[in-house]
């Protein structure tokens, strides 16, 4: 065999790799996209559950825009420890702590609501939302399939013994996935430290809703007229409430004549632990 | 196949010949990025861009280098060499001026560089004896065979997802199940050229 025979094949293949080689090194110098080295440290800190709560794709796309001027404190999966290390690497002051924002579902229906019709089919809110929005009378109400439930990695979503989903708040990391998953709009995200909810969606006329659900809210705005603070205003037939200005005074509480309105005592757990001690 | 006109080979790669449903190439991209009609859309771009250049590098490649020297026996060997190049190029060119596509093809981008469908359409291109014209028709229109393929099974996938599926065939069974009815349908176009 003539060694000369393999000056070609050899030769093209090296002179090629070498070139595309070249050309790639410059193209990668050319084209270069500056990565901050913080980015990659923030990513690192950051719980990787790409949940999405903080508002962008993914816990590497919050460390971007962290490192281009977002706040520090929208990741609500770490909490407070992570926010932190965050603003430790970005040298800022951990100034707007923001408020700890669970997951709320707005309705106590469930066996306090009647049904219009025998659902048979495929389960799953969506499924049955798809039909005629759902068995049950109040067209706002849980259907209590818990597509929710399925969504929530963090097991704080069940379904209590009224067949509503109910979340707890200590497992609750705010991230915001039940709030999409749920078909009927019925999860709002709201202040952990606020202890007070209207929990109805009912935008229809008072005397229709009383007639579905014994626990809906309907418009009769005696808990507008109770509150000191002007926090609790009813539009479009449903109380709402502005957390902003609310003070857990538990006045509207109290004078709801539907028990739409929940009101978590703060001390009940103090009491429960005193009367147990 | 080297008299085709190109009528005839556009339609034969984007029906007859399906590169993913008729010949079976490119199937890995074809399963992972159909969950999504908008990134099997830009998967679909993405191969189509890679195939029509390698295609054209290839030919250049294949005419000027290999036959003149009879190193035919070399043409896997540097097609390889000549696709990963490209494929490493427009993906630092796309990171640079398409941020939002690079990050929706994420890993699936560096795979088109040992993407079958790729490989398979230039040494195809050589095998059926093409000119440049026809290589470059050929490729575009098998990719584009490919891209109508990830994004018809996309729709159906995200159809799927309110679907009551019995539980063994969640995921990827069915959707495996699904490629196979599309398949079939494909196989109707058989014996058109």
């Amino acid at each position: 065999m003539d060694l000369t025979n393999l000056i070609w094949p050899v030769g093209s293949l090296s002179v090629m790799g070498i070139v595309f080689g070249a050309a790639l090194a410059y193209a990668s110098q050319k084209f270069e996209v500056a990565v901050d080295n913080r980015v990659e440290a923030i990513d690192a800190i950051l719980p990787q559950a790409n949940c999405g709560a903080c508002g962008y794709p993914g816990c590497a796309s919050y460390a971007e825009a962290v490192v281009g001027g977002e706040v520090v404190s929208l990741c609500s999966v770490g909490g407070a420890p992570v926010t932190a290390k965050i603003a430790k690497i970005m040298g800022v002051d951990n100034v707007d702590e923001a408020k700890r924002m669970v997951a709320k579902v707005k309705c106590m229906g469930g066996n306090n609501c009647i049904d219009d019709a025998v659902y048979e089919g495929l389960e799953g809110c969506l499924a049955k939302t798809f039909v005629a929005g759902g068995p049950k009378s109040c067209k706002y109400g849980c259907l209590g399939d818990g597509d929710c439930v399925d969504v929530c990695e963090f097991d704080a979503l069940h379904i209590n013994e009224l067949g509503v989903a109910q979340v707890d708040p200590d497992n609750c990391v705010g991230c915001t996935l039940c709030v999409a998953a749920c078909p009927k709009h019925l999860i709002e995200m709201v202040p952990d430290s606020c202890r007070v909810h209207v929990l109805c969606k009912n935008e229809e006329l008072g005397g229709h809703v009383k007639k579905n659900c014994s626990v809906a809210c309907i418009g009769c705005k005696l808990c507008e007229k109770a509150c000191k603070f002007d926090a609790i205003h009813v539009i479009d037939n449903l109380a709402r409430i502005d957390y902003d200005k609310c003070t857990n005074c538990m006045a509207c509480v109290k004078v709801c004549p539907t028990k739409a309105i929940e009101g978590i005592l703060p001390q009940k757990k103090v009491l429960d632990a005193v009367e147990s001690a | 196949m080297e008299n085709a006109g190109l009528m005839t080979i556009i339609i034969s790669a984007i029906l007859v010949n399906n590169f993913t449903m008729s010949r079976f190439l490119g199937i890995c991209p074809f399963i992972g990025m159909s969950k999504k009609v908008e990134t099997a859309l830009g998967m679909g771009l993405a191969v189509t861009f890679v195939m029509s250049m390698a295609s054209t590098f290839t030919y250049f490649a294949n005419k000027y280098l290999l036959i003149p020297h009879n190193m035919g026996y070399l043409k896997t060997v540097m097609f390889i060499l000549i696709i990963a190049s490209l494929v490493q190029f427009v993906e630092i060119v796309l990171k640079k001026i398409l941020p939002s596509l690079y990050q929706a093809l994420g890993v699936f981008l560096p795979l088109i560089t040992t993407n079958c469908a790729v490989l398979g359409v230039t040494l195809m291109n050589e095998q059926f004896g093409f000119n440049l014209i026809k290589s470059v028709v050929h490729a575009t229109a098998a990719a584009l065979g490919f891209t109508l393929a990830i994004v018809l099974f996309a729709f159906i996938r995200e159809g799927m997802e309110t679907n009551d599926i019995p539980e063994p065939f969640h995921g990827f069974p069915i959707a495996l199940i699904t490629a196979s009815l599309i398949s079939f349908a494909f196989l109707g176009f058989s014996g058109m050229v």
